[in-house]
């Protein structure tokens, strides 16, 4: 009861942190001394750090906004959970919480696919770590959205 | 506290008439326009004295790649020189105000070979000391996505239709229970206690599903 609560907590909380850091960190591409992607292409020269805005393709824009909106739709459902474990009736299902959770989920996805298929081809670039966080988000917040429709407040 | 408002005047009034003979320029930073179009270049000043009849504007340009300046317009004595024997000549004409410290210049019928730097240096006597400002002038075939329109329209478009169902939701519940409240006003009172006890009963979430659907 309290544990599951405690649990379900937990989980959004993480997933809400991997979402953060995956839209926040400019390492969705990164090969060699350069990183690059969603918002600053970087490059480490021997003079230093280097950065400059990234592209103005427009898949790209679609991507951060894909990633933005991934952020407030889980932070809303956070509120709306929090929200909800106090108001709702003895018996009654977090649907708010679940179709927010799930539309953050779907815009994850949706993201991620787009940089996916629209990423330019380059034998030496690899993908970075918070392209790896997007995807690994958007499974956990897709669950967590189900476990939300299943959840029931305790009489 | 008061001494220190008193202490902190002082200061400025002594810092102030030092700052006074600095004169400030202001440009744009970077100019985007189409091939064949016009575009015009903004350049204004701020003085602490009051603008004199000798205030002189001067435009030069720097085009991309090159290390030189050319000039190409002078205000000078109430009178505007504009270009007639470099690359803008014909296709200068100074559109500002003096007056109203306002030093622009129109540039028709663009060219790619205008992509460069335009430096506006106004001085205003005896104010004339300052650092000219420059602005990029950017000529383009087509328009380019400009960043973060496409990402702010997005979320803009998506949060609006959020707060949209939001309110049509609430809209549509307070709608029912006024339809419901009416119709059992002119019927019995009866009906109109269990149709009071009926909306209350189920769990509000419970209605989102039935309307998303």
């Amino acid at each position: 009861m309290l544990l599951i609560l405690l649990g379900v907590l937990v989980l959004h909380l993480i997933i809400l942190i991997l979402l953060i850091v995956s839209t926040a960190a400019s390492a969705w591409t990164v090969g060699g001394d350069r990183s690059s992607d969603l918002w600053y292409n970087c490059m480490t020269t021997n003079g230093g750090y280097h950065c400059k805005p990234a592209s103005n393709e427009d898949w790209l824009q679609a991507v951060q906004a894909l990633m933005i909106l991934a952020v407030l739709f889980c932070f809303f459902s956070l509120i709306a959970f929090v929200y909800q474990l106090f108001r709702l009736v003895k018996g009654g299902r977090f649907f708010f919480t679940a179709i927010f959770q799930i539309l953050a989920s779907v815009f994850v996805m949706c993201g991620a696919i787009i940089y996916t298929v629209m990423s330019p081809d380059d034998a030496k670039v690899v993908f970075g770590y918070a392209y790896v966080l997007a995807w690994v988000a958007f499974p956990l917040c897709l669950i967590s959205g189900l476990i939300y429709i299943v959840l029931r407040k305790k009489e | 506290m008061l001494t220190f408002l008193a202490l902190a005047s002082v200061v400025l009034l002594g810092i102030v008439p030092e700052r006074s003979q600095a004169i400030v320029i202001y440009t744009g930073w970077e100019r985007h326009a189409l091939v064949g179009s016009d575009i015009r270049l903004s350049c204004s000043f701020f003085s602490w004295r009051w603008t004199s009849e000798d205030v002189t504007f001067s435009w030069t340009y720097r085009p991309d790649g090159s290390r030189d300046s050319i000039s190409i317009f002078h205000y000078t004595g109430g009178a505007a020189y504009v270009d007639n024997k470099g690359p803008f000549r014909d296709r200068l004409e100074f559109v500002g105000n003096p007056g109203r410290r306002d030093g622009s210049i129109l540039l028709k019928n663009l060219e790619f070979a205008d992509n460069g730097t335009f430096t506006c240096d106004a001085k205003n006597p005896p104010d004339i000391v300052g650092r000219p400002s420059s602005v990029r002038l950017l000529v383009f075939e087509k328009v380019p996505i400009q960043a973060g329109v496409i990402t702010g329209a997005i979320i803009g478009v998506v949060l609006g239709l959020l707060v949209l169902i939001v309110v049509i939701y609430y809209l549509m519940r307070f709608l029912v229970a006024r339809r419901v409240f009416s119709l059992s006003v002119s019927k019995h009172g009866k009906k109109k206690k269990e149709g009071s006890q009926q909306r209350q009963g189920p769990a509000p979430p419970a209605d989102p599903s039935k309307i998303k659907v």
